[in-house]
Parts: structure tokens; sequence; C-alpha cells
């Protein structure tokens, strides 16, 4: 039992001591360690996941975290993920707070994560074209992948609002393609 | 006393911040005129180094401000305090979820989510890679590219990319290398 829920916790300490940026930077390191290399949860459950986490309330990490925390082992999972991910933070800031003043101006620090961000690009991408690969799937996640990419590159609109609205879209889809189906069938 | 409070300002952080990380800015600058815990030219250090450490920016900046409010037990208290609501909300939801997986209803709301989520990661990409890539700031139009163009970023990210295809080594190895690189390239 606790065997299991430490090693939540230190795949999310891992996942938080590797991650540069906000929670979209977690997902290559997060398909690595709960997809790849533990086969935790699928591809799909990452979109799943991230989805939900975006339109709930919370940090998408800590959402995303909770949730996987909480698929292997109940609660106790959930709250192991989320402690596993703060922890790194709490280490790293406070010896910068407290010892190292001046840290982010360094010249070192800067030039290394200057080229860290543009390794997380290439990170991103590369977690991009395998999403895209597992979620969108036909001309109508063709439209919705792209309508969402355009509107939130150039308007203010919600990510929560597009959400709401792909889930919609994705019922009233289905639920359309499966009354022409069963109309067809009726015909035949 | 400091760290209850503390820790109940950062559950309303991490309840309001819906969208990540970024999106707690303008509670925390809410949060220092309120309280007078910090200035707002500390709120500029603060964005620097949670972007310039491991671990999610959000998460960064909750540990700092609790530092340097209350010392390390403050550090501690704001990062529990921000990861609470998400904690409460999911265990709620979860379990519904858990038993509704397979209802027709959640999978056809995700039919639709899951070409959502992956056109707004392309998005959070895109942004990373106007910055990182591009180097503009986010109110520079991208027509001023040009004149900037770095062709060592350009080529870092065509040889990091490459690499993360075909090698498919931990992306850890990746960022460690890009580091070095940094260093020794003088970026």
């Amino acid at each position: 039992m606790f065997s299991d829920l430490f090693e939540i916790y230190r795949k999310f300490f891992r996942m938080g001591a590797v991650t540069f940026g906000g929670g979209y930077a977690m997902l290559p390191i997060l398909r690595r360690e709960v997809v790849q290399s533990s086969g935790w949860i699928s591809e799909e459950e990452v979109m799943d996941y991230y989805a939900l986490s975006q339109g709930l309330p919370g940090l998408i990490g800590a959402n995303v975290a909770a949730f996987i925390g909480h698929r292997r082992k109940g609660p106790a999972g959930a709250v192991a993920a989320a402690l596993g991910l703060i922890s790194p933070s709490i280490l790293i800031i406070t010896v910068i707070a407290l010892f190292l003043a001046g840290f982010q101006d360094n010249l070192y620090v800067r030039r290394a994560l200057s080229a860290v961000s543009v390794c997380v690009v290439a990170l991103i991408l590369d977690a991009v074209l395998a999403m895209w690969k597992k979620g969108v799937k036909d001309a109508i996640g063709l439209v919705i992948c792209l309508a969402v990419l355009l509107l939130s590159l150039f308007t203010k609109v919600s990510p929560v609002l597009l959400i709401v609205v792909c889930a919609v879209i994705g019922i009233a889809v289905r639920a359309a393609q499966r009354s022409r189906s069963r109309e067809k069938g009726a015909d035949e | 006393m400091i760290y209850l409070r503390l820790f109940w300002e950062f559950l309303k952080i991490g309840l309001f911040a819906v969208g990540g990380g970024m999106a707690t800015l303008p509670f925390l600058q809410e949060l220092s005129t309120r309280t007078g815990w910090y200035s707002q030219a500390f709120i500029t250090d603060m964005v620097a180094i949670s972007e310039s450490t491991p671990g999610p920016i959000g998460i960064n900046m909750a540990t700092y401000v609790g530092c340097n409010v209350a010392g390390i037990p403050g550090g501690i208290v704001a990062s529990i305090g921000v990861v609470t609501p998400s904690l409460i909300i999911i265990l709620f939801i979860a379990k519904s979820l858990e038993r509704f997986r397979k209802a027709t209803v959640i999978e056809d709301a995700f039919y639709g989510l899951r070409p959502a989520v992956t056109g707004l990661i392309c998005a959070a990409g895109l942004s990373v890679a106007r910055v990182a890539l591009l180097q503009l700031a986010s109110s520079q139009p991208l027509s001023d590219a040009l004149s900037s163009l770095d062709w060592r970023r350009l080529a870092l990210f065509a040889a990091a990319f490459l690499g993360i295809r075909k090698l498919k080594w931990h992306p850890v190895v990746f960022i460690a290398i890009s580091a070095a690189v940094g260093i020794l390239l003088a970026f």
C-alpha cells in the first residue's frame, strides 16, 4: 500500500523537478513517466485528463496530477501525486529565496534557460504530434482542433468556454451520427 | 496566524486560477495591494524565478511568496494551499468519472474534447515558441521576427526535435543537453 503511494509520489516528484514552464510544459515528461515507461494510463486518458483539468478550477498541472494519482490509488493516490509535484518546488525555491539572491539574473542561468526554452518547444511539438495522431481522427475532429487553435491564438475567449462548447459539440455530433445510422438501418 | 492566512489566500488563488499558473498573476497582484506582504516590484522577481526554476510556474510562485512572507513553513503552507482546490475538486469528480467512464455521454463528450485539447496544447506550444524561438515579447507583432531571427535557436530547435523523435530518450536528457549548449554557445 505505502510502496504504491511512494511510487506515485516519486514519479510526480520527478515530473515537478524537470518541468520548465506551466502545466503544458509538464506534458512531455508526464507522457514519458506515466504512459511510455510505466503504462499507468493510456495516451487517450492523458488527453482526457488535460481536457478536464483545463475546464476545472485549479492549476492544470495539479489537476492532472490529482486525476492520475486518484486513478492509481484513490484519494490517497491523488494526495501523494499532488505532494510529489509540489515537493521539488518547495525545495528548490526555498534554497533560492533564502540563499541565492539574484539567481535569475545570473548570466549562465539565463543562457541555460534561454536554450532550455527552445528545447521545451520541441518537446511540446513532439507531444502535440502524438496527441494529433490519437485525438484527431476525422474531419469533425480536424475542424474542432483548428477552430480551438485559432480562437485561442487570436481571441481572448476563455479556454473553459472552449472546453465546455467542444464537449457539447462532441455529444451532439455523436448523437446525430447514431440517429442517422439508425435511420439507415431502418431503411435497409 | 500567518500560516493559516497564507494557506487560505493561496487556496483561493488556486481555486480561481483557471487555465494554468500565469492565470494566478492578477490574483497575486491583488494580494499584494490588499495585504502589503510584498511589493509590486517583488512580483517581477517572483515571475522570473518561477520561470527559471523547475516545477510548474503556479506552484513555484506560491512557494516563493510563502517563503518570503513566512520563511520555510510559509513556503510549504502556500504550496499546499494552492493545490488544495485541485485535490478537493478532483476527488469529487474522479470517482464519478471512473464510474461513468464507459457511459455513452462521457465518451461522446471526449470525442469533442480530444481534438479540442490538442488545439489548446498546440496554441500553448506556439505561444512559448514565439518567445523562445523568435524572441518576441507578447506585445510585438510577428513581422518583427525576421529582423531578429537567430539561426542558432532554429538550429537547436531542429536538432532537439530530431533527437526527440529518433532517439526516444527521457525528456530531461534533452533539457540538460540544451542547458549545456546554451551556456557553451552563449545563448
